[in-house]
């Protein structure tokens, strides 16, 4: 297979033709801030917070979905691009109704890390505190929709790995949501299989196991990479 | 190949033929999901949960998906339809010309809102954007009648008489 | 079938046609049958019936003869004479007047610059044929364009080389060369390779493409056919919104009798191309106008775009390589494959070859379908064809290019029409939505209107569009209540700023277009809004 070489923030790369952007920037040790990709599940570049400048492109692109390309010069950290990713945090903080001291994933959340990562600690943006729901009928799992963050790797994992596919998005735009079979609650979900996975994956403490405290809910999802390498062996054969 | 999955329509109403029909044109394949949608709404007015459950068993579509596409389209409704309805255009020329007034005076006239029922399940206040008849904006679509030369005053009497002759 | 038999179809029907004195002719658009144009045209059939005149008059069903508001419409042929806002009790009266000079009373006069200015391609044949009938199609030359690129008399490569040297590009708003796309489909390997018109004509304020399929469906299958021969595909879909019923039936009879006629199908015209359409209804989803979205769409699934590259032509309907064009550029083949592509690059401008269609709708005097040379004015269009504003109102903004557009004002009405100077105006070409706004109309609440739009068409799927539109949503309610700060102001320029950079398709991109246009020409009407004392201390 092809490499290419090339640059992200001066410093000289190198990436198979099949990697994109992000991947040769993880190889180098180059940040970048990322919430709908998660390693083993197929990318969707949804969540914008990987985008890069590419010199000569006039459009930010998604490093997540942007292959390498020979000759190419990346920049990840612009002041620009810093503070758009700042806006999409506070955008997701909005939209929900995130309160980090009463949640179970409190100091195990991608959105708290990335936010003090990023230095987010007010917002101007106008908080919706939207109505929405929790679903707490199953025996071991729950869902709070107020946590959701709609990067839909519940919905890929269930799908793509599990084969269950009991997840999947509904409605559209700002009312979307997460909802297992047809929105049935998840007790009486026929094709969850209970593997747990959706909850391993969930950046946030929107899917969770029941009986954990404020903080107590990790995650563990060391399963995932091991399943990306196994089915680039089996599409290598 | 994915063995065909023989699943029996919910019930022997007649409907289901036609919805068998079109998914039959299709060879059953997946692809078939909003094409069969179409039917179902066609034939019963609205996808309820049986009709979903069934079309999704059908064409091997997981049941989330199903889920996932009839509420994205707005075409499709999951509660039975009103006796009479009327879709207010807001498209930008019936916008221009006022049609948010009407909605309004119509929305006070019956006292529901905008994508709401009445109690009775007589009547239904729609909006659509741009019905595509710009030309006789602002326009409302009465019963599947395209209506044209609108004010608030008189839509709201020409969706009066349709909705208290209990036809 | 050879030449002969081909060009006798049409022929037949024409001679049928001239046999007969008096052709009545009955607009059976959409707009017209609004205005109750099937009972005009039940009326006059029984006149015609009642006084025994079958072999001298016909009463025909055509397509869209333009004017909407003025519905319904009828013309007479051969005299040419229009009759505007026709009743059933006009039948008797019109009858009367046939071969004595129109009935003037309802006479719509052809002498002004709506019908004087316009230069008619696409909608050459809109209300002169009957779109339910393809004899009547093939008799105004409907598939000849196709029988001389099949017969081989032109390869593939030709067709696509003629298409390029047109000029023509996308109708649908980005006004991509459509020659290019041709190609870059023409060259990836050979295999499957599908058609898609895109007939999701969604933006409010557009019904172009509606017109078109109810008109002349016979020239969009046509269109279809003849991509399809130059890129090397066999199956062809044409999307359309589920709203279109009108539209969606005469494309399924088209496509029934094309196949019967040997126009579709396997072998046309004997020769060994082979192409089938397939309709696939819309369900209310303007982002599948996005062709990523459409694509999903077609494959039965929700109409979340997804990032591109891979383009369309490269992945596009199930992984195969997809050309996707618009209802009205696929409308503008058949005419450049016969009169040649010099002749379509002599309209227009250079860089804007050909013509246009426009919804002229709104605060006009003249509202409905035209057609014009690309590189017309702004002003040409409003003041002349459209007759000015109405009620004694003076101009303030024309809105082109729908929720992805902007704003023009008057300063720069004498702009030409073409896809580069609506560009540097902040707004675009669009699909052909032009909707006049005069000085009653408020530009806040016209910029929130089309917020209000894309926040309810979201996809929901990339977080700067679902959230961002919610949220500038928000602050323009503000400025229509006058509840407005200087700080809502910074915020909605900046979030103006991040959801077009960072969004993840065009309906992102775009969707802070007609803020940015008011608030680059109408500023002062949300200055106006901000109350002082809500200030922050």
């Amino acid at each position: 297979m092809p490499v290419k070489t090339f640059k992200i923030d001066g410093q000289d790369v190198s990436g198979r033709e099949d990697e994109t952007v992000l991947d040769i920037a993880r190889e180098n040790n180059v940040f970048l801030p990322t919430l709908c990709n998660i390693e083993g599940l197929k990318p969707v570049g949804a969540c914008r917070l990987c985008m890069v400048e590419v010199k000569g492109s006039n459009k930010l692109l998604p490093a997540c979905v942007t292959k390498v390309e020979e000759g190419m010069e990346v920049t990840t950290n612009s002041e620009r691009l810093q503070k758009y990713r700042r806006m999409i945090l506070e955008m997701l903080f909005v939209e929900g109704n995130h309160v980090c001291s009463v949640c179970v994933a409190n100091g195990h959340c991608e959105l708290q890390w990335l936010a003090e990562k990023l230095g987010v600690d007010h917002t101007r943006l106008n908080y919706m505190f939207p109505k929405k729901e929790i679903d707490v009928s199953h025996y071991r799992y729950a869902i709070d929709h107020n946590r959701c963050v709609l990067c839909t790797r519940c919905v890929r994992v269930c799908g793509e790995i599990e084969g269950a596919h009991t997840w999947d998005v509904s409605g559209r735009g700002i009312n979307a949501k997460v909802v297992t079979d047809l929105n049935t609650p998840w007790a009486l979900s026929e094709t969850c299989t209970e593997c747990g996975k959706c909850i391993q994956v969930c950046p946030t403490g929107a899917l969770f196991k029941k009986s954990r405290a404020v903080g107590e809910m990790t995650k563990d999802d060391h399963f995932l990479p091991y399943l990306k390498t196994m089915r680039e062996v089996d599409n290598a054969e | 190949m994915v063995r065909p999955i023989e699943v029996a329509p919910p019930s022997d109403d007649k409907r289901w033929r036609i919805v068998n029909a079109t998914m039959r044109r299709y060879g059953y394949k997946p692809q078939a999901l909003i094409e069969t949608l179409h039917a179902v709404q066609e034939s019963f007015g609205f996808l309820d949960d049986e009709s979903l459950s069934f079309v999704a068993r059908r064409l091997n579509v997981p049941m989330s998906k199903a889920y996932g596409v009839a509420t994205f389209y707005h075409f499709f409704s999951l509660k039975p339809p009103a006796k009479h309805n009327c879709v207010v255009c807001l498209g930008t020329a019936c916008y221009i010309k006022g049609s948010d007034q009407m909605v309004k005076a119509l929305s006070e006239a019956h006292d529901i809102e905008e994508g709401e029922i009445t109690p009775d399940g007589e009547f239904a206040l729609l909006s659509a954007h741009c019905v595509g008849a710009c030309g006789l904006a602002p326009v409302a679509v009465v019963d599947g009648e395209i209506v044209s030369g609108l004010t608030p005053e008189n839509i709201v009497k020409i969706v009066g008489e349709r909705v208290s002759d209990g036809s | 079938m050879d030449r002969e038999e081909f060009e006798q179809i049409g022929q037949k029907r024409r001679e049928a046609d001239a046999a007969v004195e008096y052709h009545i002719n009955v607009c059976t658009s959409s707009g017209c049958v609004a205005s109750g144009s099937a009972a005009v045209k039940e009326s006059l059939e029984a006149e015609v019936k009642a006084r025994d005149l079958k072999h001298k008059c016909r009463v025909n069903g055509v397509g869209c003869l333009g004017l909407c508001g003025s519905g319904p419409i009828l013309s007479i042929q051969p005299e040419d004479a229009l009759y505007q806002k026709v009743k059933p009790q006009d039948s008797a009266e019109i009858v009367d007047h046939l071969g004595q000079g129109p009935v003037e009373r309802i006479e719509l006069k052809q002498d002004n610059a709506f019908f004087q200015q316009q230069q008619r391609v696409v909608l050459a044949n809109a209300g002169k044929l009957d779109p339910e009938d393809i004899e009547s199609a093939m008799a105004h030359g409907a598939y000849r364009a196709l029988y001389k690129v099949t017969t081989e008399e032109m390869y593939p490569t030709d067709v696509v080389r003629e298409i390029t040297q047109s000029g023509l590009r996308g109708r649908g708003g980005a006004g991509y060369p459509t020659g290019l796309k041709w190609a870059t489909v023409a060259k990836m390997d050979e295999g499957l390779k599908y058609i898609v018109c895109n007939g999701d004509e969604g933006d409010p304020g557009a019904f172009m493409d509606r017109s078109i399929m109810e008109s002349d469906p016979h020239r969009i299958l046509e269109g279809m056919a003849i991509a399809a021969y130059a890129v090397g595909a066999s199956e062809g879909y044409i999307y359309i919104r589920a709203e279109y019923g009108l539209g969606i039936q005469r494309l399924k009879k088209a496509i029934r009798q094309a196949e019967k006629m040997g126009c579709l199908g396997k072998n046309i015209f004997d020769s060994p191309f082979s192409f089938s359409v397939q309709l696939r209804l819309g369900a209310g989803a303007f982002v599948c106008g996005e062709e990523t979205a459409l694509i999903a769409s077609i494959e039965g699934q929700r109409g979340n775009p997804r990032p591109r590259p891979p383009y369309p032509a490269m992945s596009g309907l199930w992984g195969h390589s997809t050309l996707i064009n618009n209802v009205e550029t696929f409308a503008n083949i058949a005419p450049i494959i016969l009169n040649g592509s010099e002749w379509f690059s002599s309209m227009g401008t250079e860089k804007s070859a050909g013509t246009k269609v426009f919804a002229l709708s709104g605060k006009v005097n003249r509202v409905g379908l035209i057609e014009v040379p690309m590189g017309i004015s702004l002003r040409e269009i409003i003041e002349e064809i459209g007759g000015g504003i109405p009620d004694g109102h003076a101009f303030k903004a024309v809105q082109t290019g729908g929720p992805s557009g902007g704003c023009i004002p008057e300063e720069h009405l004498d702009t030409p029409v073409d896809y580069e100077s609506l560009r540097a105006l902040g707004s675009i070409m669009g699909s052909g939505g032009m909707v006049v706004m005069d000085d009653t109309s408020s530009m806040v609440s016209v910029a929130r209107y089309f917020m209000e739009f894309c926040m309810d068409e979201s996809c929901g799927k990339c977080i700067p569009c679902r959230v961002g539109t919610a949220q500038m949503y928000e602050l323009l309610t503000r400025f229509v209540n006058k509840e407005a700060t200087e700080a809502d102001l910074t915020l909605l320029e900046e979030l103006c700023e991040m959801v077009s950079q960072t969004s993840l398709c065009g309906l992102g991109q775009s969707a802070p277009n007609p803020v940015m246009s008011t608030l680059r020409y109408f500023r002062e009407e949300y200055l106006e809004r901000i109350t002082p004392a809500h200030e922050p201390a």
